[in-house]
């Protein structure tokens, strides 16, 4: 058994870093193939000027040897190069410090999600088929498919533009409410769900009823035994809601003029400043990965009833 | 009477009519059903699934023929007219007001058809812009998850019917798409196919009028989205591929394309069908986002994404023009979910005690 536990831990990190290499390999050539250098816009340099910086930046040689010297740099250096729009500034401070506030938003959104979706989930299946289940599944059912967009305008339109009670910009930290809100209310939703159908699930086991019937009172049944094991599946979530942040955070961090990773993004690419655009779709890519990887071990780990194959 | 083993002698009993009660046995319950038939019973017997179906018709029909019969065209700037000064008088107009020369035109007696849901800041009539992007928000997700569809069911299909090393190999590079973060590849694509020569290379031809940013996100859902369909069939087929009747056909001389074609697919069709249903919603959600961000469609074409966005700028003063977009896209991806959904209880054997 612990030997079959490594071999999948094993191979799933090896399928993690394959992945890595193919996100980096595809994000180089992908943006290598595009036309037109990154110089093309600024029109004011002479052909002198431009073969300086073509070969500043290593730009003059060939593109399987700028791939090697470029994967060569991540693998050890960790340095995905300098911008070429912020004119003395590397890829990775960029990155770094829109992180710190992308991080911010996601790790709240992410514990608002999980703490609130667990709660609501496991009212909505204890009390199954009355009103407050109907509610909670109502809400929940038109959250999952609202696209962050859609769900960050109307935030912002209900209560910054309409109601006055809180700000549209999201560059203080008040400014931080809407953009975890947004962020958090669809994975949410998907919390709720995913908590409600594998609690219901557990509450008919054999183990339940066992307990009841040894005299285990409600309320040990229910975080001991019930709660316990209905939070495993939820586990597996983990991976696809980091996703949905990142992904959403694109988006809502436009919405909200919020100074993170994603607004970064979003400039780099109407920029077209192709070291930036590599740099995060790489690192985000690479994060996502890890996590999902992560979550799929733990989910082994956490319910030994799961065979490996 | 006494029958020998080696006469032709037949027994006279068996030619009497049959009586009632052996009648009995003959009478149908119930009309023999097929599965197809069966399905949309209990499909028509949800609720949620039936409203949703009605919700998509009605729209899709709408967007259909409503721009046949509009007087305004969505790309038209009503304010701007050939050898005249522009009209600003038509940018921004609310819901029912019009235009100074509209105004004249009905002080005079002569009927204009109202903008019911006003111009925006270009001076186009609203509602036509948001059925015209209703209609690319539902034809980008249709063809999307045909490509996918087939894609995925060729590949699939090869891989689940010949296993060995055309499997491995396949499924190998089916896990690294399947695992790399399908969003931000989409985007990186999209981004990266805005600036590649591709306006140009389809210029002069059917596809520029589709434009090429619908033709790239089309690109962008056929390399990544792939996957998944293929790694459903080809589960469909392992599985399939064991029956008995495979191994009969197999028996009296079918070849490979044979089985697959007549027993293979006929076989796991259902269960492709509702993940094809299911993957519409999440084709229209992608394009309305890559819009929302500015990487889909082509300007003046509208989009329910692109308009969103475009109606960020004017929030305060015209916020419907973006509860509009918004309630359409949500309207669309939970009707589509929920029918989707309602096709897969109907349609899926293993769910259906």
């Amino acid at each position: 058994m612990k030997s079959k536990l490594l071999g999948y831990i094993l191979k799933r990190l090896l399928l993690a870093i394959l992945t890595i290499l193919a996100v980096i390999t595809i994000t180089f050539f992908v943006m290598h193939a595009v036309p037109g250098g990154p110089f093309v816009s600024e029109k004011a340099i002479s052909p002198e000027v431009q073969a300086a910086l073509e070969k500043k930046y290593g730009l003059d040689k060939s593109v399987p040897e700028q791939y090697i010297t470029y994967l060569k740099d991540i693998v050890t250096r960790f340095d995905f190069g300098p911008s070429l729009k912020m004119r003395g500034r590397d890829v990775i401070e960029v990155i770094g410090n829109g992180l710190k506030t992308s991080a911010k938003i996601g790790v709240i959104a992410s514990a608002i999600a999980l703490v609130f979706g667990i709660v609501l989930g496991a009212v909505a299946a204890l009390r199954r088929n009355k009103l407050i289940d109907r509610i909670i599944m109502i809400f929940t059912t038109a959250f999952v498919s609202m696209p962050s967009f859609i769900m960050g305008s109307f935030l912002l339109l209900v209560f910054a533009v309409s109601m006055k009670i809180l700000p549209a910009n999201g560059s203080t930290a008040e400014g931080l409410i809407l953009p975890v809100i947004t962020l958090s209310l669809s994975p949410l939703s998907h919390i709720t769900r995913l908590t409600r159908s594998s609690m219901l699930d557990v509450l008919g086991q054999d183990y339940i009823r066992t307990a009841k019937a040894k005299g285990v009172s409600g309320i040990k049944i229910l975080f001991g035994h019930a709660l316990k094991n209905s939070l495993i599946p939820v586990i597996t979530y983990f991976g696809p809601m980091l996703a949905y942040i990142v992904t959403g955070s694109l988006v809502v961090e436009q919405i909200f003029a919020v100074p993170g990773i994603g607004g970064n993004f979003v400039s780099s690419i109407t920029n077209r400043d192709y070291p930036l655009i590599m740099g995060t779709t790489i690192i985000l890519a690479a994060l996502i990965v890890i996590m999902n990887l992560v979550s799929d071990i733990l989910y082994k780990f956490a319910d030994p009833r799961i065979t490996l194959e | 009477m006494k029958k020998f083993p080696l006469t032709l002698h037949l027994n006279v009993d068996a030619f009497n009519p049959a009586t009632d009660a052996e009648k009995e046995y003959m009478v149908q319950m119930r009309p023999s059903t097929t599965f197809f038939k069966d399905g949309m019973k209990r499909l028509l017997k949800n609720k949620v699934a039936t409203v949703s179906m009605f919700v998509i018709i009605i729209i899709a029909l709408s967007c259909l023929i409503l721009p046949m019969l509009w007087p305004y065209s969505y790309a038209e700037q009503l304010g701007v007219k050939l050898g005249k000064p522009v009209d600003n008088s038509y940018n921004n107009l609310l819901p029912f007001q019009y235009g100074e020369t509209e105004m004249a035109k009905i002080a005079s007696g002569q009927s204009v058809f109202p903008h019911i849901m006003g111009t925006d800041s270009a001076g186009r009539d609203y509602f036509i812009r948001i059925v015209y992007g209703t209609r690319i928000s539902l034809a980008v997700g249709f063809f999307a998850s045909l490509i996918v569809l087939i894609l995925g069911m060729t590949v699939g299909s090869v891989a689940g019917y010949y296993g060995g090393k055309v499997d491995l190999i396949i499924m190998r590079v089916v896990d690294i798409i399947y695992s790399l973060p399908d969003m931000l590849m989409v985007i990186l694509l999209a981004a990266a196919l805005r600036q590649s020569g591709l306006a140009t290379a389809i210029e002069g031809t059917v596809l520029e009028k589709i434009g090429s940013n619908i033709i790239s996100l089309f690109i962008v859902f056929a390399l990544l989205y792939w996957v998944s369909m293929s790694r459903l069939i080809r589960g469909q087929i392992l599985s399939l591929r064991e029956q008995e009747y495979v191994l009969s056909a197999r028996a009296t001389g079918a070849r490979g394309r044979w089985i697959v074609t007549k027993h293979l697919i006929p076989n796991s069709i259902g269960v492709v069908i509702i993940s094809t249903a299911l993957q519409i919603p999440s084709a229209i959600f992608t394009e309305s986002y890559l819009s929302f961000l500015g990487l889909g469609v082509n300007a003046p074409m509208p989009s329910l994404g692109s308009l969103a966005s475009d109606a960020l700028n004017g929030i305060s003063s015209y916020p419907y023009r973006l509860i509009i977009p918004a309630v359409v896209i949500s309207l669309i991806v939970l009707s589509l979910n929920l029918f989707g959904d309602g096709l897969r209880d109907a349609f899926d054997p293993k769910l259906n005690n």
